[in-house]
């Protein structure tokens, strides 16, 4: 089960298409919130959803958790990012929580990052084993967007 | 409005216990009823501050159990979830019981049975409160706390070893608590040089895993001294509740905790007071960190500068400010159900003279309980009647 939506964006562009969204709401205010709420902080109706993998973030803070629950990589770095919505947006802010992408897929080893770090979202398709923690697996998504440093 | 006066209290050793929820539950109960010179079937209202007995160990509906082990059956009964503040949560219900009139004589117990979990599986229990777009990263309530502890090293230029005071300090507070789970000083350098949990706070960052129970008995301050004499009871002077996001990172400042500052706001106004007038105050130190944010949206501190007074002894049992006299969650552990009512426990006994070894000058005492990272908060002013 996913929580994203496939983008559509023609037959002129497969490798995109196949990747989900990183669905947040937007809101009839112009506020935007991640994760996706009924209304908006002040309220107001959901109008319409925006992909945050267009924005570029950076980083707010993060750590590296050793004592992690069953079905979570060990260690885990963990990282609160803030999206750069631009100019025009003066809505508050949007940041998201999520994993530090590993250096080579599947080699245990993730990337450095610090405070002030620019990072851009990396798809997974399994953040963490689905029914080895409480939560019942039928009940979530259990892919989503990682993060990785960019230059 | 009923002024609500507390004539009651107990608490059960806190720590690694052989007994299960409903065991503690009624230890804590008896002892308490035994306190306020009632018994079971006195009782209009009992409630049980509980987060998890379900996922625990398979037991539910403990308020029940509970009620018909002390023999206090018909009183009304319910149990009060609201993750770790539910204790907190559960001062609230039971004061609101007196105060509207609907109750004339309350109990609340608060407890917890969870060393019987592996920590992953306890952690997980606990992280089971998160919105799935943060569960399904791992999250933990620890990596919360490592997370908002490297932002306000940052931000405010505080020293890593000033969180190891915290640790020191309420460890330190813990030897004189004969319920403590730990009754033992660390110094800093083990604090500092443990193990890493979630970077940069490390495993005397953290509280224990711990099962007990704790109980408080409610009624109308106007018929008190029926019950117990007048240096026995306190006052709820003030109480309020609050909420902030559930999702963390949607929060504008990530090292503010809006839930204590709203709440608190609350609870100083019914009181008729403000931070400057507490004298005594136990706050939830699940981690470190949390220690520097709340006294700083309780009004204690300016903002950044919560450090500051851990660093200068004005949070030691004789500076001028004591917080967390009873040795805290860190030391004297955070059986999660049980540990808002064992922090009013703790205000209880000080603003009625009777903390023994502990006892600080107090006539008015704070109880900050932090449910989530700061998702449900209860703040409680207590009052002697003298």
């Amino acid at each position: 089960m996913s929580e994203h939506e496939t983008t559509d964006t023609g037959a002129d562009d497969q490798e995109d298409s196949a990747e989900p969204t990183f669905e947040a709401a937007e809101y009839a205010d112009g506020t935007v919130t991640y994760p996706p709420h009924t209304v908006s902080p002040n309220g107001a109706e959901r109008v319409g959803t925006v992909d945050l993998r267009e924005y570029a973030a950076r980083v707010v803070t993060w750590t590296t958790s050793t004592a992690t629950p069953p079905g979570v990589r060990e260690p885990n770095t963990l990282a609160i990012v803030e999206f750069e919505m631009g100019d025009d947006y003066d809505g508050p802010v949007v940041r998201a929580l999520g994993q530090i992408a590993e250096c080579e897929e599947g080699d245990g080893e993730t990337f450095d990052v610090d405070i002030g770090d620019r990072v851009k979202p990396v798809y997974a398709d399994e953040l963490r084993e689905p029914g080895a923690g409480i939560r019942e697996p039928e009940s979530q998504a259990w892919d989503g967007f990682r993060f990785r440093p960019v230059q | 409005m009923e002024r609500v006066a507390i004539i009651g209290a107990s608490m059960t050793q806190f720590g690694q216990r052989d007994a299960w929820v409903r065991e503690l539950l009624a230890e804590a109960g008896a002892a308490a009823l035994d306190d306020a010179g009632i018994d079971g079937d006195d009782l209009d209202h009992l409630y049980v501050s509980n987060m998890a007995s379900g996922e625990f160990e398979g037991q539910t509906g403990v308020p029940n159990a509970l009620a018909h082990d002390l023999a206090a059956t018909p009183a009304y009964t319910a149990r009060i979830d609201q993750t770790s503040s539910s204790g907190g949560a559960g001062v609230y219900a039971a004061w609101q019981s007196v105060a509207s009139g609907a109750s004339d004589l309350t109990m609340l117990v608060g407890g917890e049975k969870m060393t019987h979990r592996t920590t992953a599986e306890a952690t997980d229990v606990i992280a089971s409160l998160t919105h799935p777009v943060e569960y399904k990263h791992g999250v933990t309530l620890p990596s919360f706390a490592g997370l908002t502890a490297r932002l306000y090293l940052d931000e405010y230029d505080a020293p890593r070893e000033s969180l190891g005071k915290v640790a020191v300090k309420n460890h330190k507070n813990g030897v004189d608590n004969p319920h403590a789970q730990f009754q033992k000083e660390v110094d800093l350098d083990t604090v500092l040089d443990s193990p890493i949990v979630a970077d940069p706070l490390r495993l005397y960052d953290f509280c224990p895993i711990t099962d007990g129970s704790a109980a408080l008995v409610f009624c109308p301050e106007s018929v008190a001294e029926e019950y117990v004499s007048r240096d026995q009871y306190a006052v709820v002077s003030g109480i309020g509740g609050a909420t902030d996001t559930h999702v963390v990172h949607e929060r504008a400042d990530p090292t503010t905790m809006g839930g204590v500052a709203d709440s608190s706001d609350i609870a100083y106004e019914m009181a008729g007071i403000g931070p400057d007038d507490v004298d005594v105050a136990e706050l939830h130190d699940m981690f470190t960190i949390l220690e520097f944010l709340q006294s700083e949206d309780l009004g204690f501190f300016e903002k950044g500068e919560g450090w500051k007074a851990v660093e200068e002894g004005v949070t030691d049992r004789d500076g001028e400010l004591p917080i967390n006299t009873s040795g805290g969650l860190k030391s004297k552990g955070h059986p999660l159900g049980a540990s808002g009512v064992a922090q009013v426990y703790e205000i209880y006994k000080q603003v009625t003279g009777d903390a023994g070894p502990r006892q600080v000058e107090a006539d008015t005492g704070l109880a900050c309980n932090v449910g989530g990272f700061g998702n449900c908060v209860t703040t409680a002013i207590l009052e002697g009647s003298q």
